[in-house]
């Protein structure tokens, strides 16, 4: 199985980078983006085939390294 | 004062702490490796140092925080021992959950590596003892995520519980938005735990302890950690 786990800042967090990479955009003449947040992916592969205990492995990932929950969200999909 | 100094691969501050805690206590502190799971017995500071641990990947000091030592140092910690953490060792403690709120990414992007005034809140930690409050002091920074962020709840309690150590300021200590250089709220620059025996800040005082460097305004600092010790 694989797992693909998204980390994204929460709403409300600045987001420098994003303003950055949003200002970039405009100068490139690329119109129609009204603002950017910029996340992190991680792409997991995974030994076992249980998938709900796949899923409770990489909470507890996300929860202890992969996020930090006081700014970040995080979303898993395991395939 | 015995000191333990945190070594991560990419710490690159740990001489220069080590020299001033030497320089103001005397006595030399140990050097204690990343990997290892106990401080040196008798430990009675132990200091996070500046640098770049694990390179900064993942998250600034998100790897070092769930490193091996930190177990020990939150033990540490919990007995109500001293911890210092400089810089990338502020990072470290946010991340580790030793003191509140994260370090984001300066906000006009830019790495700062200057001179800057901050204005010490308060004399009663035991970091600050030999400062008086409201006092302004040169210090160098160093950082490319020096920006400090917390909820608008934990924000309200850090101020409210007197947490909040150093602010960026002028040379007059007139605290503004032109003089919070990395965009932190309430331009916080350092901040203490609820018992105020965890201290983390961005700035270097470690780089202004000898007369020869120009400056001696970080030099307080540390020895207010030896008398700390001694009276304790």
């Amino acid at each position: 199985m694989k797992a693909r786990v998204t980390v994204t800042l929460k709403t409300g967090v600045l987001d420098p980078q994003g303003k950055a990479i949003e200002g970039a955009l405009k100068s490139l003449g690329i119109d129609g983006v009204a603002s950017v947040r910029q996340g992190k992916v991680f792409d997991l592969e995974l030994t076992g085939s249980d998938k709900a205990a796949a899923e409770a492995a990489i909470k507890t990932a996300c929860e202890k390294l992969l996020a930090n929950t006081v700014v970040e969200n995080y979303r898993i999909e395991i395939a | 004062m015995k000191a333990a100094v945190v070594v991560f691969p990419g710490s690159n501050r740990e001489r220069d702490i080590a020299y001033a805690l030497e320089l103001t206590s005397g006595v030399k502190p140990a050097l204690v490796w990343h990997a290892d799971t106990a401080l040196p017995a008798g430990t009675d500071l132990v200091v996070l140092p500046g640098g770049f641990s694990y390179g900064d990947y993942l998250r600034c000091g998100a790897i070092a925080a769930r490193a091996a030592i930190m177990d020990a140092v939150r033990a540490h910690a919990a007995k109500g021992g001293l911890v210092l953490g400089v810089c990338n060792g502020f990072q470290i403690l946010c991340e580790a959950g030793l003191l509140p709120g994260v370090l984001m990414r300066n906000s006009q992007l830019k790495f700062i590596a200057r001179n800057v005034h901050l204005k010490v809140e308060r004399s009663d930690t035991p970091y600050t003892r030999r400062y008086n409050a409201g006092a302004v002091i040169e210090v160098p920074v160093a950082h490319g995520e020096g920006n400090y962020i917390a909820d608008d709840e934990t924000l309200k309690r850090i101020e409210g519980e007197g947490q909040v150590v150093f602010r960026y300021c002028d040379a007059s200590g007139v605290v503004a938005p032109k003089t919070n250089i990395n965009g932190a709220m309430n331009a916080i620059a350092g901040i203490v735990s609820d018992n105020r025996r965890v201290l983390g800040m961005m700035p270097h005082p470690e780089n202004h302890v000898d007369p020869a460097i120009g400056s001696t305004d970080g030099r307080a600092l540390f020895e207010s950690l030896t008398d700390s010790l001694q009276t304790a």
